[in-house]
């Protein structure tokens, strides 16, 4: 049988496209809020009768004013997210570059196999002797991260990485105490995350910067004239936030020893290094590991995370609880302070961290293995430098000699004069279909483009980005005597679910919640 | 390495263009004492099929709690998740994508916190919520901290009420930051000793109700009692299905209201990863820890959000932020808001009515075992009890009847002497079946008839 075509034209028609008459383009639903959408009364579960009276004994417990929450059935619930969704780039689509946050590929087995009902459907106060398979896996997670890191032990609580830079410094702190010593600062690289900073304050000492040297390290004479015995802790990045790896670490550790203070190590970059060198062998006494980066378990549009600390010998004895033990009885958690944890630093969080990331990165390490893992670095560094050379010569690298680490950093000195902004820069990638780099950080360089784009990236989508990030550098340097190529950067992005969106006015009058039309609303059906 | 894309040729192409001869002077910046010279000493790569072996040989060492009959709770619990939340969490867009730095391409992952910022701040009666914490202990601990800031004073006030590791963990950071924590004596009604030890230094009291005993209080009392004294009352819950039955924190007078939202959309996952809620009145805004998003117009005037406020947070502020934390947790705060979002008020309210009723058959059960003795009278879904023996015992002797019986309170807070204090809770999971199989094996147990069920 053929296909009747008579009557059915097969050229598409030349006239002009008139705008379409709602607020959709094509494949792009324009989705409102759920409370626009859901009905007060509707429900999207079916639950069982449980007969009047059932909560008669609570009296006047019971709320008595409605909520205000819609329902919405499942078919309207799958539309309205899967609608939400398409409005957002994801490493699924293309490559997403953004410096410091290592956006890789997130292996599928690992979703799978943290779905399996002995690992997500475990009570985690369950009798200890019922889930003796996953405390195991908490220690052969540990294991891994001690080998990869030559430290002798590691606290895996942390549900994220600025939480292990806490769990880092209470234990310099009670390791400190512990003998009695009182210190009161942390120094902390101008170029440091905001999160280094935080983290020390939040832990009770006051911060100080340590200036950096014109080939963006630590500047090893502010940090020796900073030190001091009122000094607790060093917080070091390496390799750095410009993507450098700290040459003088050995001297850094030295240093910060000599002074009675422990150095910490901001681990959100070790993905550039795993299997290379190991932090063990720095002088490194406690560093995070973001799960999350390195050992790719998924970001999920701002986490979950997990952040556990390797710590030196120095600072074992003051992790904080639970620990790992085992023994000829099998594995068990200590969950208070007793035994081999009766100096722990205190509980950083209830239960025992974020064991459904221990599943992913565990199943992340087991792919790779010591050879994979080792791989990893050497792509992510090749990548990150293959980009460095592409584009170097259009764009402006603030630290040009030398090889990179996993990110290549560029600033915008190569856009003086053109009216184009990193900003901008970044907005027009948006419509060539890539997600922008980390824009304006690391602060220490000025109008920063920090690009990371991971070993999961084959060559030939490095080379789309760097053929598209050249095109784009080439209209932003005619914008200097031609308005309409400055107009094309600052009126991007065009393409986008959005057009830019006015953050000044969401300041200054925040709407946080959705609020109701005039109108009250009705009561939900009993 | 199926992970990698790169080919050896590619490798050797790219080094070309970067003008070195190998891949080692990339790393010439490492120290070269420290290089090493090969692959650690662990195993090596291995196929998807190996790995997926391996994991399965781990899980199959656990019991999971569906599996059979299981009454733990103690601040997580197993709730039904409709099988569409899996599906959604788990599309590409959503998984895979960053914090939501560009807003242009990342609008879905924006209006859905928006939409979970206004949920939860409907759930818990308050004014503003934020895009979520790590978890209900950090998000406790954070109140805590955010209540000594907006009073300049340094004491909190813990309810003996309150879950021990949500007191632990609040403790930890407090010691630090110079604010004192005051636990009160571990005990079912132990709201009701909060008020006494107000004080002119107090800057906030943390009470919980459900309390980790499933004793349910209305806290209005106590609000205005730590108002008068100028402090402000936090008030936590670990079962957020709660919320569907009970007075709402903000209608208790609540100041900041903080909870474990688990229990919607989310599975057990032996602790982690959970999602912390955190909302406050509006006037403390400012004074937040956490991510917020809020409306905002585009340059075409279309309605879109953005993360706001950030001056509050660590990227702008460093050593001057509210909070050091950074990534929250996302995905797990997407599962909240669907199954939320399928639930609606109508479904919520069901759910949590059913799990009141199978508390209350649970309570006749219990009653009805000689020996043993109920000990919360206004309950939720949970219940404590006091054993004729050691309940950590008595746990381990119920497992190996494959009943998992609940937590022993002495797991949580050893130094309480409740040794004999049992926490068992029930959700709409949990089977008549199950109810009447533990009222069975408990009397046997406890005649000393191990082993039998």
């Amino acid at each position: 049988m053929t296909m009747q075509t008579i009557g059915r034209p097969t050229r598409p028609d030349t006239a002009a496209a008139p705008a379409a008459d709602t607020a959709a383009r094509g494949l792009m639903q324009s989705e409102p809020l759920i409370f626009e959408l859901g009905g007060w009364s509707k429900t999207g579960v079916d639950l069982p009768d449980v007969g009047a009276g059932a909560a008669d004994d609570l009296g006047d417990l019971v709320r008595a004013a409605p909520i205000g929450l819609p329902g919405l059935s499942e078919p309207e619930t799958l539309r309205h997210y899967v609608r939400l969704s398409q409005k957002n780039h994801a490493i699924d689509l293309a490559l997403y570059p953004l410096g410091s946050c290592t956006m890789k590929h997130n292996p599928r087995l690992n979703e799978k196999v943290a779905r399996l009902p002995g690992f997500a459907d475990i009570h985690p106060l369950q009798p200890q002797s019922s889930v003796q398979g996953a405390i195991e896996l908490m220690d052969r997670l540990a294991h891994w991260l001690k080998t990869l890191t030559g430290m002798p032990a590691v606290a895996l609580s942390p549900k994220a990485g600025a939480h292990g830079e806490l769990c880092g410094l209470l234990a310099i702190r009670a390791a400190h105490e512990a003998r009695g010593d009182v210190r009161s600062r942390v120094l902390v690289p101008t170029s440091a995350h905001g999160t280094n900073p935080a983290t020390a304050a939040f832990a009770g000492y006051t911060v100080q910067e340590i200036a950096q040297t014109p080939d963006g390290r630590v500047d090893l004479a502010d940090l020796e004239a900073k030190l001091g015995p009122d000094v607790a802790a060093i917080m070091v990045t390496n390799p750095n936030t410009c993507g450098l790896f700290e040459r003088d670490v050995v001297e850094i550790a030295r240093l910060t020893h000599a002074a009675g203070a422990y150095f910490y190590c901001d681990g959100a970059n070790f993905n550039a290094i795993v299997g290379k060198v190991r932090p063990g062998d720095l002088g490194i006494d406690a560093m995070h590991i973001n799960l999350h980066k390195t050992f790719s378990t998924p970001h999920g549009g701002g986490g979950p995370g997990a952040g556990p600390v390797v710590l030196s010998a120095a600072l074992a004895p003051f992790a904080p609880e639970p620990w790992v033990v085992h023994d000829q009885n099998g594995y068990r958690l200590v969950e208070g302070r007793e035994g081999p944890a009766a100096q722990a630093s205190g509980r950083l969080c209830a239960f025992h961290g974020q064991m459904g990331m221990f599943v992913r990165a565990y199943a992340y390490m087991l792919s790779h293995g010591s050879d994979g893992l080792r791989q990893v670095a050497e792509d992510a560094v090749l990548n990150a430098n293959y980009i460095k050379a592409r584009l170097s010569d259009l764009m402006s690298a603030p630290f040009p000699d030398g090889p990179c680490m996993h990110e290549a950093l560029f600033d915008d000195s190569w856009l003086e004069g053109t009216g184009v902004t990193t900003l901008d820069f970044a907005k027009a990638m948006i419509d060539e279909g890539f997600h922008p780099m980390t824009m304006y950080f690391p602060l220490v360089v000025r109008g920063a483009m920090l690009i990371e784009p991971t070993e999961t990236e084959s060559k030939a989508e490095l080379d789309r980005f760097c053929d598209t990030l050249r095109g784009l550098a080439r209209q932003a340097l005619s914008a200097r005597n031609d308005p309409e190529a400055l107009q094309r950067f600052k009126a991007a992005p065009v393409a986008a679910p959005l057009r830019r969106l006015d953050e000044t006015q969401a300041a200054r009058k925040p709407r946080l919640k959705w609020t109701p039309p005039a109108a009250p609303l009705p009561l939900a059906a009993e | 390495m199926r992970y990698l894309p790169l080919t050896a040729d590619d490798r050797a192409e790219m080094l070309g263009v970067i003008g070195v001869a190998d891949i080692d002077a990339l790393f010439v910046d490492t120290p070269a004492s420290a290089r090493l010279a090969g692959p650690v000493g662990l195993p090596r790569h291995q196929g998807e099929l190996e790995v997926e072996r391996e994991l399965a040989r781990l899980a199959a060492r656990n019991r999971p709690a569906g599996a059979g009959p299981s009454f733990c709770g103690a601040g997580a619990y197993r709730h039904h998740v409709p099988a569409s939340v899996d599906h959604i969490i788990q599309r590409s867009e959503f998984l895979t994508s960053y914090t939501p730095y560009q807003p242009e391409i990342a609008q879905g992952t924006l209006q859905v916190l928006f939409e979970f910022q206004t949920q939860v701040a409907a759930l818990t009666g308050m004014d503003v919520a934020n895009a979520s914490m790590y978890d209900g202990s950090t998000a406790c601990a954070e109140a805590v901290m955010m209540a000594a800031r907006v009073t300049r004073r340094a004491k909190a006030v813990l309810s003996g009420g309150l879950h021990p590791h949500y007191a632990q963990t609040t403790h930890t950071l407090a010691q630090v930051a110079g604010v004192q924590t005051v636990r009160l004596a571990a005990k079912v009604d132990a709201e009701a000793e909060v008020i006494a030890a107000i004080d002119g230094e107090t800057a906030c009291v943390v009470v919980q109700t459900p309390n980790i005993f499933g004793q349910v209080t209305d806290v209005t009392a106590i609000a205005e009692a730590a108002h008068a004294a100028g402090a402000l009352l936090i008030v936590v819950t670990t079962e957020a299905v709660s919320y569907g039955l009970l007075k709402s924190p903000g209608e208790m007078g609540a100041d900041i209201a903080v909870a474990e939202g688990q229990s919607i959309g989310n599975g057990l996952n032996f602790g982690g990863p959970y999602v912390g809620l955190f909302a406050v009145r509006d006037r403390f805004v400012r004074q937040m820890p956490g991510r917020l998003c809020g409306e905002t117009v585009d340059a075409e005037g279309k309605r879109g959000f953005v993360l706001t406020l950030s001056t509050r947070e660590q990227h702008i502020r460093r050593d001057k932020a509210t909070s050091n934390i950074c990534t929250n947790s996302g995905l797990c705060a997407l599962a909240f808001t669907i199954h939320m979002s399928l639930l609606g008020e109508a479904g919520l309210r069901q759910l949590a009515l059913i799990n009141h009723a199978k508390a209350r058959r649970l309570k006749a059960a219990l009653e009805g075992v000689e020996g043993v003795q109920v000990l919360t009278t206004r309950f939720f879904n949970e219940l404590a009890v006091r054993l004729p023996m050691d309940a950590a015992e008595a746990v381990e002797i119920m497992a190996g009847n494959d009943i998992l019986a609940g937590v022993p309170y002495s797991r949580l807070d050893p130094q309480a002497g409740l040794d004999d204090v049992l926490l068992l809770a029930v959700t709409e999971t949990t089977q008549d079946g199950d109810i009447d199989l533990l009222a069975r094996v408990l009397p046997k147990m406890l005649a000393g008839k191990k082993g039998i069920a």
